[in-house]
């Protein structure tokens, strides 16, 4: 379902130049779990920014469906990420005074749904997610984090996406949330067979993805299916 | 988005900071109230000074000795000295193609004295008994001065409401006497108040026949004024030049430069209303200072809460916000402060109008195009002020916006 071919990253600053990906050809399949690993600085939420469209690259192609998204506008992009993109970030990123249905109703609000089909869809992302009930009426600010990580994808699912984008889903939490929060993510691509692409730095997390991704100084240095 | 989302947004924004919204509101308060507030002083003296002039009597032309001099309005040079307006002249008038009547004037400050040892300064007026229509007053109580009194001298007066109030307090001055210039006047009637034209109070003057005006307290024998009144307002014109050749002959001066001046209604009426609509633009400019301070203090606030809020606007923009959904989100947040704020400054504008009308006793009128403008001139402050802020917020780089610490 998506598919890029050297894709190159650079980044100049005051005439200096810093390339952040040197070349990358990949290919994801729909319903694929994959992990993408590396060290700190390697360029991999880079390269996530590219496959979720939030970025263009500097040169190499990317198509999402069929689309080539290397060289669209910024409004064009965000039409794509609206129909097929969910992002989940480490930082949780809600709003703080709204509601859990609030937060999970935004992304359609931004895909123009009718205000009365908002409410339906966003507790059934919140099933999805295994957000507990009792805590939909709560404002996000009083959850702990492992709930608010489980807002953050019941987001990112609300609005029927093909391809859920996390990176570092786990990286706020301890261990014991972190694999509450990695489950919620397992029963996605699972149950609804939807496509993750995942960024950590622990190896026990990416062992519960299909495949891993090895970034090295801006260069895929590794690809093999995970040993699980 | 839709309006309501727009709107929930906008609630859930400036109630995150209450404190801060209110006092960026605040700005926004005192300069549309106080632009509220001196327009309508403005325009309350404009309206009580249109309303005196026209109760002053409609269809007039009031003969001043001297001339205008032109730019300087109706400032009369020399009024009391120049001493050009004869009896004479009336008659001449008289004869004029449509004119009603005619009534000569000879005014003068006296010190009078009431029968009750009261004291007061007034205006008295030597009259004919054609001031009743020409200068449109009404008799409250008693007659005015006849043909009677008027041919034969008579030592009598008429007093207007204000001079029958200093002099004799609540009691009936009719029949009583006064003294002006050492002389004792028979009270014969009072007249009904006419209210204050702002500079002068008509009300404030004493009435007596203008032949003993002329002979015995004054001892001169010209007029202050001569008021015309017209048959019709159509023949305004037309009777003014017709008087002014007619009394140019008399005088034996050039009617392009004569030693007397015909003002009519509608030139006073000019006059003060071109002063007092500078008076009113002149007011709503200072206070329109204070609203463009508030503007700014807006402007402030947005740009502060752009800044604030940089990782929320890269979230919006991430999972799908489009430029136009953030740029309308925070000129909808401007808008709100800057209308809400105008529509308190109009309430809290109105109340000080009302209390400088109750309190310090000047006219003042809220109109409702003023109010308009007021709510037209707030809502334009929030999208001016607003507009570069939420420009800014809509075209933060997501990935630079997430990253934002
Ligand atoms: N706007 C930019 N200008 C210049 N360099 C940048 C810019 N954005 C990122 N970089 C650089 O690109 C490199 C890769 O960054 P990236 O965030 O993709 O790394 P990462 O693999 O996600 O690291 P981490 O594990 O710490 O999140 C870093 O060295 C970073 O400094
Ligand atoms: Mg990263």
């Amino acid at each position: 379902m998506l598919d890029c071919r050297d894709l190159k990253k650079i980044y100049t600053n005051g005439g200096e130049e810093t390339v952040v990906l040197k070349g990358i050809s990949l290919s994801i399949k729909k319903s694929e779990f994959v992990a993408i690993m590396g060290p700190s600085g390697s360029g991999k939420s880079t390269l996530m920014h590219i496959l979720g469209c939030l970025d263009t690259p500097t040169s190499g192609t990317y198509t999402i469906d069929g689309q080539d998204a290397s060289k669209l506008s910024d409004e064009a992009l965000a039409d794509i990420r609206v129909k097929k993109i969910g992002f989940v970030f480490q930082a949780f990123n809600l709003l703080p005074r709204a509601t859990v249905l609030r937060n999970v109703m935004l992304p359609l609000v931004y895909a123009r749904l009718a205000p009365d089909k908002r409410e339906e869809l966003a507790k059934q992302a919140l099933r999805a997610a295994a957000f507990p009930e009792e805590f939909w009426h709560h404002r996000s600010n009083q959850l702990s984090g492992g709930m608010m990580q489980r807002v953050a994808i019941a987001r990112a699912l609300v609005n029927n996406p093909a391809m859920i984008l996390a990176d570092e889903p786990t990286g706020n939490l301890d261990t014991k949330t972190g694999e509450t929060v990695l489950a919620a993510f397992q029963k996605l691509h699972r149950e609804q067979g939807r496509t993750i692409i995942l960024i950590t730095h622990e190896p026990y997390i990416a062992k519960h993805a299909e495949r891993i991704l090895y970034l090295r100084d801006g260069n895929l240095v590794r690809d093999e299916p995970s040993s699980l | 988005m839709t309006i309501t989302d727009i709107f929930q947004e906008t609630t859930m924004a400036l109630g995150t900071n209450k404190v801060r919204s209110g006092l960026t509101m605040l700005g926004i308060v005192i300069g549309i109230s106080s632009v509220i507030a001196m327009v309508s002083i403005g325009q309350g003296a404009q309206g009580a000074i249109q309303s005196s002039i026209q109760g002053l009597g409609s269809n007039l032309l009031t003969i001043i000795p001297g001339i205008l001099q032109p730019g300087r309005g109706i400032v009369s040079s020399g009024r009391g000295a120049a001493q050009t307006l004869k009896n004479d002249d009336v008659s001449a008038l008289r004869s004029v193609q449509g004119v009603a009547s005619v009534s000569p004037e000879l005014n003068r400050r006296f010190q009078i004295t009431s029968s009750a040892g009261n004291n007061t300064n007034s205006t008295v007026i030597g009259v004919s008994p054609e001031y009743l229509t020409v200068r449109n007053v009404t008799i409250e109580n008693g007659s005015f001065i006849t043909d009677l009194h008027f041919n034969s001298l008579s030592r009598v007066a008429v007093l207007g409401p204000t001079a029958a109030q200093d002099l004799f307090g609540d009691a009936d001055p009719i029949g009583k006497t006064i003294r002006i210039n050492q002389m004792n006047v028979q009270i014969i009637g009072v007249l009904q108040a006419k209210g204050s034209a702002g500079f002068f109070n008509p009300d404030d003057t004493v009435f007596v026949p203008l032949t003993m005006m002329q002979r015995i307290l004054a001892g001169v024998d010209y007029l202050s004024t001569i008021a015309v009144s017209v048959e019709h307002k159509d023949l305004m014109p037309q009777v003014k030049d017709e008087a002014t050749s007619v009394l140019a002959a008399k005088h034996r001066v050039d009617p392009q430069n004569p030693d007397f001046s015909i003002v009519s209604q509608s030139d006073i009426l000019g006059t003060l209303t071109a002063v007092t609509n500078t008076f009113t633009i002149f007011l709503a400019s200072i206070a329109g200072i204070s609203l463009l301070v508030g503007g700014i203090g807006i402007m402030n606030m947005m740009l502060t809460t752009v800044t604030e809020r940089t990782r929320e606007i890269g979230l919006r923009k991430a999972i799908g916000a489009k430029k136009r959904d953030i740029t309308q989100q925070f000129l909808a947040e401007a808008v709100t402060l800057t209308f809400l704020g105008g529509a308190i400054g109009i309430l809290l504008g109105w109340m000080i109008s009302l209390a400088v009308s109750r309190f310090a006793n000047i006219a003042t009128n809220v109109s409702f195009s003023s109010v308009a403008m007021a709510f037209g001139v707030s809502a334009a402050i929030g999208i001016i002020f607003g507009y570069y802020p939420a420009r800014r917020a809509a075209s933060l780089n997501p990935i630079a916006a997430l990253r934002y610490e």
